[in-house]
């Protein structure tokens, strides 16, 4: 037993200081085991089987001659499979999408949906059996066409109302000195992280045991909980270093098929997607076509503002791209009408992917402000500022800190916007003809009720366990930092264990949520630890520990408007004989709350940054209309920027707090992507005058745009 | 994964003893892209011959100037080789444009002629292709065909060739020489393609079996005033929408000799030949650059969704000749 001290404080805190990775020399060193290279003894190896038709019913699936292959244990599919629960909903308030209750019935609703599960003693064994599996369909005609001039879109509410509306559009629209009217496009978009789904399942002691890379265990585990109809206590789900999720790492058919093919073999089964059907099976951004009505006075102060968002979704499951969001938070005006519509057409469901709405709403609204500014002769920037709103344009409610101008006005400090030359297509430097941009950013702020526990160990060292996801983002270190000033000790003397359901429930690493929501759990308890100990005493030998709930104090937060605020600079190079765009330099300054850890803070930043370049230029899934699948559905086909793409690119951010957070946590997963592909096209139409809506801006519809001959 | 049976080869002849006559065997060279393919399934070779240890990895002196590039000479080395550098700058150029450093390192001059296209029905074992699986139709031709062929294309496949390095080779009438079980023979690499027609699964006019045992680079003077440009969407890692070899020699304003290939735009490298006739001899202006570019590009026939090809192979030929004309005149 030891006295129980926390000892000297630290004199300043660490949160807000630099700090690289806790777990970063294992992941350099090959020490960090991600879920698919963890070994188990025993280990029997499943591979997705998905359907080469868009549209149909399965008619057979030809068992019998895969099972005399050699190591093939077993072949699941709808025939065998056993049933699931469905009819539920899950922790984010939505039912679990069909793709992943996988073997219920008969029917295809899209191309590459998942129709069976080899299972082998090894992956080779496998793969050439779930290749050779014959699997005959009654094949229906299938209908992908995503077009706003369909009639079968719908107004659709998602996490979202589907329609906000105030004013007469009209009436504001024709009273307006400057009106922009213009139709966006965004392309079928992919998650792409590094690091492909894997879970390996196993039934352990009576208790369901699943190894898995995933944004939250307690959302997973919930989920296989009401799924496979188990208790509680009997599922166990743990995903300690997780390579990239971007919203697309929740249930899945591997994790689900794996749990059904352990529980089958008694032996733990391991299920690793493969790039291609990671492309099919693990959700995606959904195309948007948006158009945009702007109205404004001659001074540009907008009366009509008109934001509506088509996306596509599957038959099975209804996910809204809420684009329009947006709008409601960053512009106010007489009129005001947002609306997001959705389709149901026989492709894969799409999801959450990075900045969800945000993302390409921010893409169509920057634009068309940048259109509008033109039209008023004002500098983008100061249109904007002048529209800066007192209050939420929708909700009416006071903004939580909108640092929005504080971001503008630091960032053309540093980019050099006063000295930009407004008119477009002048400026040449070889072949190539350079134009700048700027776009706002905005992304709610939230936080998901989490638990944590805080142990005072004999030793004199604490350790934290939060069913918190550490998905590349640093979260792992932050929450060090964030307990150690909690505790008032230094970081050395805390560990933080976090990806295991059994340390309790916790919110996803999802929606800019994360670190806001486990470091208030994570300070709430350490806080109450550090009381106890300072009241004195011994610290017996199995700790002391203190848990946390933050479910009530979310409860309680005041209803306002709480989002984080970024101004976007980019400058673009574009050779219209070519078609080549390439971006020369970024810049974004982020008030994104109180930054934890600014080294991977900027991280986070400037990979967002840099997948709006991706956005921008390069991203776009295509789908064959013939086949209803992907063509070029994999890293070959898909491009993301490459480095030789990423130029110099700044991230910082202006002094900015949420007061309700006990840390002053906004959040900053999303914010980075949210307006860089604007600032691109911004800056695109400033170097050739030419306006590209549609994304990406390929060199093919640079070509046909043409541009100045300068 | 299926089962396959591997063979390294010690010796040419050895190599081609190994193949033998068997239509499922396979050459080995740095499998940068016979190895995606087998595990994508559109090619399952039943054996493999790794000819990577041949000696065959020299860059030599030929004739009066020229060089003859073993087939397992590396993409890395090619580019690097000072003859190569000096000589036919276009050849270091079109290779360093292409794939990564480390496929560079791996890939080898003979594979990289033999690669494969990256039309996505091509390698998509779940769609048709005629060229892997012949009869099955061409989806690109009603399909995705942004990036496909411009030029000697035909209804039973618009696939493009996607090498870099043989574009180069194809302005610089390189030679490659192989060895086959009766003997070695030659092929100037304007023959070495077959034309599509209705069989796009018949890439190449090498006899069954024959293992490619280098390239021999004629002498070339005017290759010495060489540059190639590959257009693609990103900066790197992406194979070219278009591309040009150009080589140009000026004297007095006036054409005296000129190559011409272009990338991207047909199944095989594109020899520019209808533009090398009208330039040689013709002034050295932007004029009649373009004037080329359009004689051979009358021979074109894009589909729906891939006319801007020909506007930026047009662009693209004028500019990489104008920068050489006034690299000239400098």
């Amino acid at each position: 037993m030891t006295t129980a001290t926390t000892g000297a404080a630290t004199p300043t805190g660490v949160v807000g200081t630099a700090h690289t990775r806790v777990e970063g020399r294992d992941k350099v060193t090959g020490a960090a085991r991600y879920a698919g290279e963890i070994p188990f003894a025993g280990l029997a190896h499943g591979w997705l089987v998905l359907s080469t038709v868009a549209r149909g019913r399965i008619l057979s699936v030809g068992t019998g001659p895969v099972l005399s292959m050699p190591g093939v244990l077993a072949v699941l599919h709808h025939g065998n499979a056993p049933r699931l629960t469905t009819d539920y909903v899950g922790m984010l308030g939505v039912p679990p999408d069909p793709t992943a209750a996988v073997f219920q019935d008969d029917r295809v609703p899209h191309a590459g949906w998942p129709v069976a599960l080899v299972v082998a003693e090894t992956p080779e064994q496998a793969r050439e059996a779930a290749e050779a599996l014959v699997v005959t369909y009654e094949r229906e005609p299938h209908d992908i066409v995503f077009s706003d001039a369909r009639p079968d879109t719908y107004p659709a509410d998602g996490h979202l109302p589907a329609l906000t509306e105030k004013g007469d559009m009209e009436a504001e629209l024709a009273a307006s000195a400057h009106v922009v009217d213009e139709e966006y496009t965004t392309p079928e978009e992919h998650h792409a992280m590094m690091e492909p789904h894997a879970a390996t399942a196993r039934w352990d002691g009576g208790r369901l045991d699943v190894v898995d890379s995933n944004q939250g265990t307690t959302w997973v585990a919930d989920e296989l909980v009401r799924m496979f109809s188990l208790d509680a206590s009997a599922v166990r789900v743990r995903s300690e270093h997780v390579g990239g999720g971007f919203g697309s790492k929740r249930l899945r058919a591997h994790q689900v098929s794996a749990v059904m093919a352990a529980t089958l073999l008694r032996r733990p089964v391991r299920v690793v997607l493969t790039r291609r059907q990671m492309f099919s099976l693990s959700g995606y951004r959904s195309p948007t076509t948006q158009r945009i009505r702007l109205g404004a006075d001659p001074d540009g102060r907008l009366r009509a503002l008109e934001h509506r968002s088509l996306n596509q979704t599957s038959t099975v499951w209804e996910f809204v791209e809420p684009s329009t969001g947006v709008a409601r938070v960053l512009y106010d005006a007489d009129a005001h009408r947002t609306e997001n519509r959705v389709v149901r057409l026989d492709v894969p469901s799409p999801t959450w992917m990075r900045a969800p709405g945000e993302a390409p709403g921010s893409f169509a609204m920057e634009a068309a402000l940048d259109e509008l500014a033109e039209k008023c002769g004002l500098d983008p920037i100061e249109l904007r500022l002048r529209n800066e709103p007192e209050r939420g344009p929708v909700s009416g409610l006071e903004f939580a800190g909108r640092n929005l101008a504080a971001c503008f006005r630091e960032g053309a400090r540093r980019f050099g916007w006063a000295d930009r030359d407004p008119r477009p297509g002048v400026r040449r430097e070889g072949r190539w003809l350079l134009g700048t941009g700027t776009a706002a950013a905005s992304f709610p702020v939230g936080a998901l009720p989490s638990t944590a526990a805080v142990t005072a160990e004999p030793d004199g060292t604490f350790t934290v366990r939060i069913a918190a996801a550490d998905i590349g983002t640093g979260a792992r270190t932050a929450l060090t930092l964030v307990a150690a000033d909690a505790l008032r000790v230094p970081i050395v003397r805390v560990r933080v264990r976090i990806g295991d359901s059994d340390f309790g429930p916790a919110g996803i690493a999802g929606g800019s949520m994360g670190t806001r929501s486990w470091a208030w759990a994570v300070t709430a308890a350490a806080g109450e630890l550090r009381e106890r100990l300072a009241a004195g005493g011994t610290v017996p030998p199995e700790g002391i520990t203190v848990r946390s709930d933050t479910t009530a104090a979310l409860g309680a937060l005041a209803r306002k408007e709480r989002h984080s605020y970024g101004a976007q600079f980019a400058e673009a190079a574009v050779d219209v004989t070519t078609g080549e765009v390439r971006v020369r330099r970024m810049l974004g300054v982020f008030a994104a709350g109180r930054i934890v850890n600014p080294l991977t803070a900027r991280n986070q930043l400037v990979g967002g940054m840099t997948w709006g370049i991706s956005m921008a230029l390069h991203e776009e899934a295509v789908r064959d209309g013939a086949s209803g699948g992907l063509y070029g559905g994999d890293l070959a086909g898909y491009h993301v920027a490459s480095h030789a793409d990423v130029p110099a690119i700044e991230a910082d951010w202006v002094d900015d707090q949420d007061p309700d957070d006990p840390v002053g946590i906004k959040g900053i997963g999303e914010v980075g992507i949210v307006g860089a592909a604007a600032a691109v096209a911004n800056a695109v139409w400033h170097a050739t005058g030419v306006r590209h809506r549609c994304l990406p801006i390929r060199p093919d519809r640079v070509l046909r745009a043409g541009g100045p001959r300068v | 994964m299926r089962e396959f049976d591997y063979r390294r080869a010690d010796d040419v002849s050895g190599a081609v003893a190994l193949l033998g006559a068997d239509p499922d065997a396979r050459y080995l060279g740095g499998g940068t892209n016979l190895v995606d393919l087998m595990k994508t399934g559109v090619e399952r070779p039943a054996r493999i011959v790794d000819v990577r240890a041949l000696p065959l990895d020299r860059i030599e002196p030929a004739g009066d100037g020229g060089l003859r590039i073993g087939a397992t000479v590396t993409n890395s080395d090619l580019a690097a080789h000072p003859g190569v550098r000096d000589r036919y700058p276009a050849l270091t150029q079109a290779v360093l444009a292409g794939a990564s450093g480390q496929l560079r390192n791996m890939a080898t001059v003979g594979g990289n002629l033999l690669q494969r296209t990256r039309c996505g029905y091509f390698t998509d074992v779940t769609k048709p292709c005629n060229k892997r699986a012949p009869g099955s139709g061409c989806p690109a031709v009603e399909g995705e065909h942004r990036n496909h062929a411009v030029l000697g294309a035909s209804e039973h496949c618009v696939a493009v060739h996607p090498s870099d390095m043989g574009v180069a080779l194809t302005a610089f009438d390189a030679v490659v020489s192989y060895e086959t079980a009766d003997g070695p023979g030659e092929l100037p690499l304007a023959d070495f393609y077959l034309p599509v027609g209705d069989t796009p699964h018949r890439e190449t006019a090498l006899p069954p079996g024959a293992l490619i045992t280098g390239v021999t680079l004629p002498p070339a003077p005017v290759a010495a005033r060489s540059r190639y440009r590959k257009v693609r969407e990103r900066a790197s890692y992406a194979f070219a929408i278009g591309s040009v070899a150009g080589a140009l020699d000026v004297s007095g304003g006036v054409v005296r000799d000129v190559r011409l290939a272009l990338g991207a735009v047909a199944s095989r490298p594109w020899r520019a030949r209808a533009a090398e006739r009208v330039l040689t001899g013709a002034p050295a202006t932007a004029e009649y650059f373009a004037a080329a570019a359009d004689a051979e590009l009358a021979a074109a026939r894009p589909l729906p969704d891939n006319g801007h090809k020909v506007t930026l192979m047009r662009n693209l030929v004028v500019s990489v000749l104008s920068e050489l004309a006034e690299e000239a005149a400098r």
